[in-house]
């Protein structure tokens, strides 16, 4: 493959949105990239590219604000602690409580750095294209909070009082029990991952896939040589703007949720019984 | 006319979580403006809450472009 042709494949459009007749609005077939180069039958996309390198920056962004960490914090000092007192205090203490949380604020703290940068790739210029609208990369996020908060309620509860806690609500007796047992099962343990999961990906997905619209589509009117339609180009291109304002917000959100949610679960199977 | 029928549905399940959301975010901002030193406490239910009444929608959105 040429020069041009890897750049291509690492910055530009995916192959399937190719020109031919008329426009093909976005879609899934968005999200596939051809790979960059192969290695041993596995071919290596440009989402996975991002993530290596969110590891890299999260890791050099960490490593260079406690480097010199001093009593006087300098300005990237400032940034690393602000983050950090961010997720230690509003997200790990508030929802896990004062006696235990120091333990997770690692996990919750990595967790929510490594998110924010892989969901910010979305809006910056030449790579825009956040790598967590692939669901293979947030699958093991969510499945090492799930088996984080079910292996820290065994641990406190042991693995039938866990189930116990988890399951039965307090205060209730009698048949009702028979209605509510299973519910709290499914929602309590078996939904839990997938909403983690889907809540992520369904916001990266469509996200992406407005911006997209809204460029492609301003760049296709634009393009098409009638004034009228060259009109609604424009304001598809303002209302691409409008909607990165608002993705701009999203894509704190979900990390933050996301975090959150963890904590939250953590703080649950920790809680003493009712 | 093009498309699929499951994009209509979408727009139909949007309704249900919008409705809620605007709910969840009206209580905060009452809540809020009663007691203004809560806000803290508010903020973080507020967005629970945001984020389960959106979570029906997402999974919507996943379904009508895997179905």
């Amino acid at each position: 493959m040429s020069l041009t042709g890897i750049f291509e494949a690492a910055v530009l459009v995916p192959a399937s949105s190719a020109e031919g007749e008329g426009y093909t609005p976005p879609g899934p077939g968005s999200f596939l990239f051809p790979p960059i180069f192969e290695a041993g039958g596995l071919g290596f996309t440009k989402a996975m590219g991002l993530v290596v390198l969110s590891a890299v920056i999260v890791l050099g962004f960490t490593v260079l604000a406690s480097r010199k960490a001093a009593v006087v914090p300098g300005r990237l000092q400032f940034a690393g602690e602000m983050v950090y007192n961010f997720v230690r205090n509003s997200i790990a203490r508030d929802n896990i409580g004062t006696e235990h949380f120091m333990r997770f604020v690692p996990y919750l703290f990595s967790l929510f750095m490594f998110i924010v940068v892989n969901n910010y790739y979305a809006l910056i210029p030449f790579l825009q294209f956040p790598s967590f609208s692939r669901i293979g990369f947030i699958v093991p996020l969510a499945l090492m909070s799930w088996l984080l908060y079910i292996g820290v309620g065994i641990w406190k509860h042991g693995a039938f009082g866990y189930l116990k806690h988890a399951t039965v609500p307090g205060g209730v007796k009698g048949p009702i029990l028979l209605l509510l047992i299973p519910l709290e099962f499914i929602s309590n343990i078996l939904v839990r991952p997938f909403t983690l999961t889907l809540r992520l990906f369904g916001n990266m997905f469509a996200g992406h896939i407005l911006l997209v619209l809204f460029a492609s589509g301003g760049a296709y009117l634009l393009t098409s040589g009638n004034a009228l339609y060259g009109v609604v180009g424009v304001l598809s291109f303002g209302m691409g703007i409008a909607v990165s304002f608002l993705e701009l917000l999203v894509l704190f959100l979900q990390a933050y949720v996301f975090t959150l949610l963890s904590a939250m679960y953590v703080g649950e199977a920790l809680a003493d019984e009712h | 006319m093009e498309g699929s029928l499951n994009l209509v549905g979408l727009g139909l399940s949007a309704i249900g979580p919008g409705v809620g959301i605007g709910l969840i975010f009206a209580a905060f901002i009452s809540g809020v403006a009663r007691q203004p030193e809560a806000q803290s406490r508010l903020q973080s239910i507020a967005i629970l809450g945001f984020v389960l009444a959106e979570a029906l929608f997402i999974i919507t959105v996943a379904l009508a472009f895997v179905i």
